[in-house]
């Protein structure tokens, strides 16, 4: 239960850790884009060059990062293998109902490359960000959204409290199961009915205690006077510093580099 | 024979991890057949660590636990049969409570065990009077019911199992001073007149020194002290180097030896303390 990487922050020091998360969360959807943009090697080795040096910066061991992949890794092999039998064009290869092209060999690359690069990319931003600043950065940038009369500051509170909860929650469950292991219940056999009528002794008592926390919790944030977001200051200002500017430039440079590649060389697709 | 023994008994959180912690360290341990045992220890010693592995829930690390000389993972599958034989009650055991009423949640762990109807009703009759839940209770819904009702009807969810040995983690957390020596005097009845053997960790030096046989000391992960109550509450300096004290009559007790008066060492009750005094008194001719 407690082995839930994706999207889990992991403390250290680091040139990332300590860069403005607006400018990480800014970054991470124009990289995204990015990699979808990719139609030649050049560019998509752009990326790859990106990626790697995000992942070296981070200073996050490497064994955490497999472990991120690994949950998708199913996804990347059988895309991968649908792309590579079933491209167009001259067949370089054929046994039984399978044909390899080339275009089927690039399709392949790329959808595999891309998947990587974009689950690492995220995990770079969960990893080098507490989800604390996450949601503050998020709050801000989606200020201008008010005019829509959304209420930011209420969504972003939410979702820190949600962020905060989950290993909480996943505590709770662990204690209750066992409690209730502990009397019998019986979760791992039986038929899929059974199963999750045996989920029943575990999700009560969840529920319960999620509403007496959620009430205990609201108590608490009244008794400190809070009330929404209007007319609150930050304990935590935000500002760009220099190093701020510099990984803007270079991601700038890499957009401008794999636009170029695009426009300049050949497409392989 | 003994009814429960561990040899090298070792429990280690997520092993091969920067973050692995060693929360039982080789323990070593006879308990029999009608023994009260109490289980102290500072927080984080790993009280419930090790009472979670002798009931099967956690698998130990390395070590054996036998019931009735049978290692109790020696068959895997099997492992619910010791749970219902190994009873726990855990710390705050009301966030478990999930049923419509009160007597269905009593019976959960008896229907797991697949007895009968007429079994199940008997088994819930029995173990709401040994915790002394009234009648009309037993058809409430568990969430109406006060905080002591609601701890003693998950005690009650655990003794209707019958098991051969009871353990409870902390029975009295958080209770106030009339509930828990109500809910400890039942304990010690349900002790008395069912002969089982009861496992009872608990904060409260006081709480230990009134109703257990023999007294198991844990202090960072290793057993310190296994011996009966008396021997081990007459070591106050090394209990108190590992952050536990002796119960108060004791040190008042203690307090007065010192000062001179011929009391014998060890009282553990307030009750014993009395007899003494009055004794010594009537001996000197002051009363
Ligand atoms: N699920 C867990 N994962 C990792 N460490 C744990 C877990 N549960 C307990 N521990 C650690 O093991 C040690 C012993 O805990 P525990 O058995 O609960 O002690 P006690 O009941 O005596 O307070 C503690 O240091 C605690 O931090
Ligand atoms: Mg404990």
């Amino acid at each position: 239960m407690r082995d839930v990487t994706l999207g889990q922050y992991f403390p250290c020091d680091s040139v990332l850790h300590r860069l403005d998360p607006r400018l990480k969360i800014v970054s991470l959807i124009a990289f995204i884009a990015l990699t979808f943009c990719t139609f030649n090697y050049a560019s998509l080795g752009i990326v790859c060059a990106m990626v790697i040096a995000a992942v070296l910066l981070s200073r996050v061991p490497f064994k955490m990062y497999l472990k991120s992949l690994k949950v998708i890794i199913i996804i990347v092999v059988i895309t991968s293998l649908l792309n590579l039998f079933y491209g167009q064009g001259e067949p370089i290869f054929e046994w039984w109902i399978f044909k390899v092209t080339w275009a089927g060999i690039h399709n392949a690359v790329f959808v595999c490359v891309r998947i990587v690069c974009l689950i690492l990319f995220s995990s770079v931003l969960t990893f080098t960000t507490s989800p604390n600043d996450l949601t503050d950065a998020l709050e801000r940038l989606m200020k201008p959204l008010t005019i829509f009369h959304i209420k930011v500051h209420e969504i972003a509170m939410m979702m820190t409290i949600a962020l905060r909860f989950v290993p909480t929650l996943l505590e709770e469950t662990d204690k209750i199961m066992a409690a209730q292991k502990a009397r019998g219940a019986d979760m791992e056999s039986g038929s899929l009915i059974s199963r999750v009528k045996a989920l029943i002794p575990v999700l009560v008592p969840l529920f319960v205690s999620s509403f007496r926390r959620a009430y205990e919790l609201a108590v608490a944030m009244e008794c400190r006077c809070y009330q929404g977001g209007k007319g609150r200051t930050r304990m935590k200002q935000l500002k760009l510093m220099k190093r701020d500017y510099i990984s803007m430039a270079v991601s700038l440079l890499a957009i401008a580099g794999v636009v170029l590649c695009n426009i300049f060389l050949l497409s392989v697709r | 024979m003994s009814l429960l023994s561990a040899r090298g008994l070792t429990y280690i959180y997520s092993q091969g991890m920067p973050t692995q912690h060693v929360a039982v360290d080789h323990l070593d341990f006879d308990i029999e057949q009608g023994e009260f045992v109490g289980i102290i220890g500072h927080t984080g010693s790993g009280k419930s660590t090790l009472v979670q592995m002798l009931n099967g829930l956690l698998k130990p690390t390395a070590g054996t636990i036998e019931l009735d000389g049978v290692n109790i993972w020696s068959k895997p599958k099997e492992i619910r049969a010791i749970r219902f034989r190994v009873g726990l009650v855990f710390q705050y055991p009301e966030y478990q409570l999930f049923e419509e009423t009160v007597a269905k949640d009593i019976a959960f762990g008896p229907t797991n065990m697949g007895l009968d109807a007429q079994q199940i009703e008997n088994r819930v009759y029995d173990a709401a009077k040994f915790v002394d839940l009234k009648q009309e209770l037993l058809e409430k819904s568990p969430f109406d019911l006060s905080g002591g009702e609601k701890r003693r009807a998950a005690i009650a969810g655990v003794i209707a199992m019958d098991p051969d040995i009871l353990i409870l983690d902390e029975p009295c957390a958080g209770l106030d001073p009339v509930g828990r020596d109500i809910l400890l005097s039942q304990i010690y009845n349900y002790h008395k007149e069912r002969g089982n053997t009861v496992i009872l960790v608990s904060h409260s030096m006081e709480d230990v020194a009134t109703v257990c046989d023999r007294v198991m000391v844990m202090n960072h992960a290793k057993l310190e002290m296994f011996d009966s109550a008396q021997n081990v509450f007459s070591r106050r300096d090394e209990l108190s180097a590992m952050g536990l004290r002796v119960p108060q009559i004791t040190s008042i007790v203690d307090s007065l030896i010192e000062a001179g008066f011929p009391l014998s060492k060890g009282v553990l009750t307030v009750d014993r303390a009395v007899m003494e005094i009055t004794e010594f008194l009537k001996k000197e001719g002051r009363l």
